[in-house]
């Protein structure tokens, strides 16, 4: 578990063999093919499985990048996915590299959007957009960093480890989202447990003539906004010194409880932003029992771009496309969607055999 | 009137808390013997469908219950051989490949229940309980407690048998080494990578027969996710536990019993929120930790993997 893109090293030895030029080029081309690679390898063996299943992959394939990618209506879903997933890596991308593992984003998201959910259609008469979506975004921040205080204060006063703690407070989230749906914010004039619905009058405005909303610019802005903070500022320094080495961080005298707090109240603010962005900007409305979990498949995905903003977007765009178009790729060849899962499952797998190889040569290159 | 509610809503609780515990009490055990080695095993809920599949599936065609279960666990200790090459020989990050396995699983499973099952949607024959001797007899206890398929009995004596092997043999000791202190073990003339991967197959077995049990005696079918959640549920009983593996009955109890509860109201007609006695066990749980989990303490080195030429 690297919590440092552990890179810099090795580029710095590359450098001093390879003129300068020449070694950038070779590792950026090295680093799309390592990325690049397991893809399709992921497709090959998820070619095999569709064949097994009787069939045919390539029109599967097709289909997902025509419904994902190429497609407008396609591509503006996919876009549309990529806002919340962008706002919840920019948590992780906060958290991991400190040390901190927050596995209770979807407790958080979740929570957060209930509440958002809650309050817009009540506050959206009352007040212009220019008001309400502050509103909303704040109420989503406050809400997820909330919902980690218990975590959070175990872990900096007590040393509990955060993992069975998110985890838990995942749980409660999950039960106490849906309790407050069918309970208390119950919409009386549906059928089903919901909330109010935000009219689609009242949601983020859309960028240009497109469906997309505005939620999708602050996800870019979030994720190379904490791109910039952990590598170019003080503060992000800081918390990549406590990921490191904690006891080197209390030796030159940081405030590790001040710093903890806000590592945890800062990554799950961002999942509760997340929420709010994906409520005001597309749902409008929460069920009980919603969970897209997507801060489980977001996971992942931040680890393998090593905490490294641009890459973070590229590896969700990637996984939006493949999520939205295997959607509808899955119904046209009447597979359920659980196709989408284990594609993205050996995605993961072969990324993983990406990394160790990168890991491998890298170490190579220093001896 | 009243007290035959109550004897009802008793035994109702118990035995369908002990149903929902047993397998929260395999696939715990085997996660905590794998964190003590130092592997988090993110994964477990994956082994644990994977496991529920197969039993199913062998059940179904064998018409034996305990070759499902023993298929089971075979499955979940070839499922667990993914997490023995990425996260013990290859050192690929552990959470990344826990979910990896869990995602996969989910759709693996899935697909082959939609291609297979689809249409039929076969249900196994309940699975037959075994009345222990003497203390079956005991009025709602004997009920509750003492009158379950004999696996229930099993998970219990595994987690003795478990606690035993840690504290009084070499394996135990190798264990307990590879977690905290590997470069140790190595010194030692012990090899931390053979020692955790033992680990995680024994935790890839016991994921499996504790999925195979939900299929086979706690819903008597497989539906895709039909282990909801339990494998992570299982890492939260594991991560508490710290080594007193019979802190995971205790807590499987509890959370078995919480979850039952609601059951067990609606038979006496009491209509409580199911969702918020879903929150009660992590509830007291987290209450518990506050007040009491002040020395936390996991392996040193869970979750780091382990590079012999590192020091």
């Amino acid at each position: 578990m690297t919590m440092l893109p552990s890179s810099s090293g090795v580029e710095a030895d590359l450098e001093a063999i390879v003129p300068a030029t020449e070694s950038r080029l070779r590792k950026r081309v090295n680093t799309v093919l390592m990325a690049v690679l397991p893809v399709i390898a992921a497709s090959v063996v998820g070619a095999v499985l569709l064949g097994a299943l009787g069939r045919d992959p390539i029109s599967f394939y097709a289909n997902v990048i025509d419904h994902g990618l190429i497609g407008s209506l396609g591509r503006q879903e996919s876009l549309i996915r990529m806002a919340p997933l962008l706002l919840i890596a920019a948590g992780l991308m906060i958290a991991f590299p400190a040390g901190i593992w927050n596995l209770g984003t979807d407790g958080q998201f979740v929570m957060a959007g209930v509440v958002v959910a809650a309050v817009g259609p009540e506050l959206a008469p009352r007040t212009s957009g220019w008001v309400l979506f502050p509103i909303l975004f704040a109420i989503g921040f406050a809400v997820g960093a909330a919902w980690s205080i218990v975590p959070a204060v175990m872990k900096a006063w007590f040393g509990m480890n955060e993992i069975i703690t998110t985890l838990m407070t995942t749980f409660l989230g999950l039960s106490f989202s849906a309790l407050l749906v069918k309970e208390y914010f119950d919409d009386p004039s549906t059928t089903v447990p919901q909330t109010k619905v935000l009219a689609v009058s009242d949601r983020l405005p859309k960028l240009f003539d497109t469906r997309v909303h505005v939620g999708l610019v602050v996800g870019l802005v979030a994720v190379l906004g904490v791109h910039y903070m952990m590598t170019r500022t003080a503060f992000g320094l800081r918390l990549r010194i406590v990921g490191m080495n904690p006891a080197a961080a209390q030796h030159a005298g940081m405030n590790m409880k001040a710093l903890t707090l806000s590592i945890f109240l800062l990554s799950s603010g961002f999942a509760g932003l997340a929420a709010a962005v994906d409520i005001a900007g597309v749902q409008g409305v929460v069920r009980a029992e919603w969970n897209p979990s997507f801060g489980f498949t977001v996971i992942p995905l931040v680890f393998l771009a090593r905490f490294h903003g641009p890459s973070v977007i590229a590896f969700i765009g990637a996984f939006a496309v493949l999520s939205i178009g295997g959607e509808s790729a899955s119904r046209k060849a009447d597979l359920p969607n659980f196709f989408v899962l284990v594609l993205v499952a050996l995605m993961l797998l072969f990324l993983a055999v990406s990394e160790y190889l990168q890991a491998k040569s890298a170490k190579a290159h220093m001896t | 009137m009243s007290d035959i509610l109550s004897t009802v809503f008793l035994a109702s609780l118990l035995s369908g808390g002990v149903i929902t515990a047993v397998p929260l009490v395999f696939a715990g055990l085997g996660e905590a013997i794998s964190e003590r080695a130092g592997v988090l095993n993110v994964g477990l809920e994956g082994m644990m469908l994977s496991g529920a599949y197969v039993a199913f599936v062998v059940s179904l065609n064998f018409d034996s219950v305990w070759l499902g279960f023993f298929a089971g666990g075979l499955m979940g200790m070839i499922v667990s051989l993914l997490m023995v090459v990425f996260c013990v020989r290859l050192n690929t990050n552990q959470i990344v490949i826990g979910i990896a396995i869990t995602l996969g699983a989910e759709g693996v499973t899935a697909l082959l229940h939609n291609a297979r099952y689809s249409d039929t949607y076969p249900r196994l024959p309940n699975a037959e309980v075994f009345d222990v001797p003497l203390v079956s007899k005991i009025p709602v206890f004997g009920d509750g407690l003492f009158s379950h398929h004999p696996s229930a009995y099993l998970a219990v004596g595994l987690v003795i048998g478990a606690t035993w092997l840690m504290r009084s043999t070499g394996i135990g000791l190798s264990i307990k080494a590879a977690g905290d202190q590997p470069h140790a073990l190595e010194a030692a003339g012990g090899d931390p990578r053979a020692t955790r991967t033992l680990a995680v197959l024994i935790a890839g077995f016991l994921a499996g027969v504790g999925g195979a049990h939900i299929a086979l005696v706690g819903a008597g079918l497989f539906v895709p996710a039909v282990t909801h959640g339990a494998g992570f549920i299982a890492i939260v009983l594991a991560m508490l536990a710290r080594g007193h593996f019979s802190w995971i009955v205790a807590g499987a109890v509890l959370i078995g019993m919480s979850l039952s509860l609601t059951t067990a109201l609606q038979l006496v007609g009491v209509d409580i929120p199911i969702d918020a006695v879903q929150m009660l066990p992590f509830l007291l749980i987290l209450a518990v930790l506050f007040v009491f989990g002040r020395d936390s303490y996991l392996p040193a080195a869970l979750a780091l993997p382990y590079e012999r030429d590192a020091h």
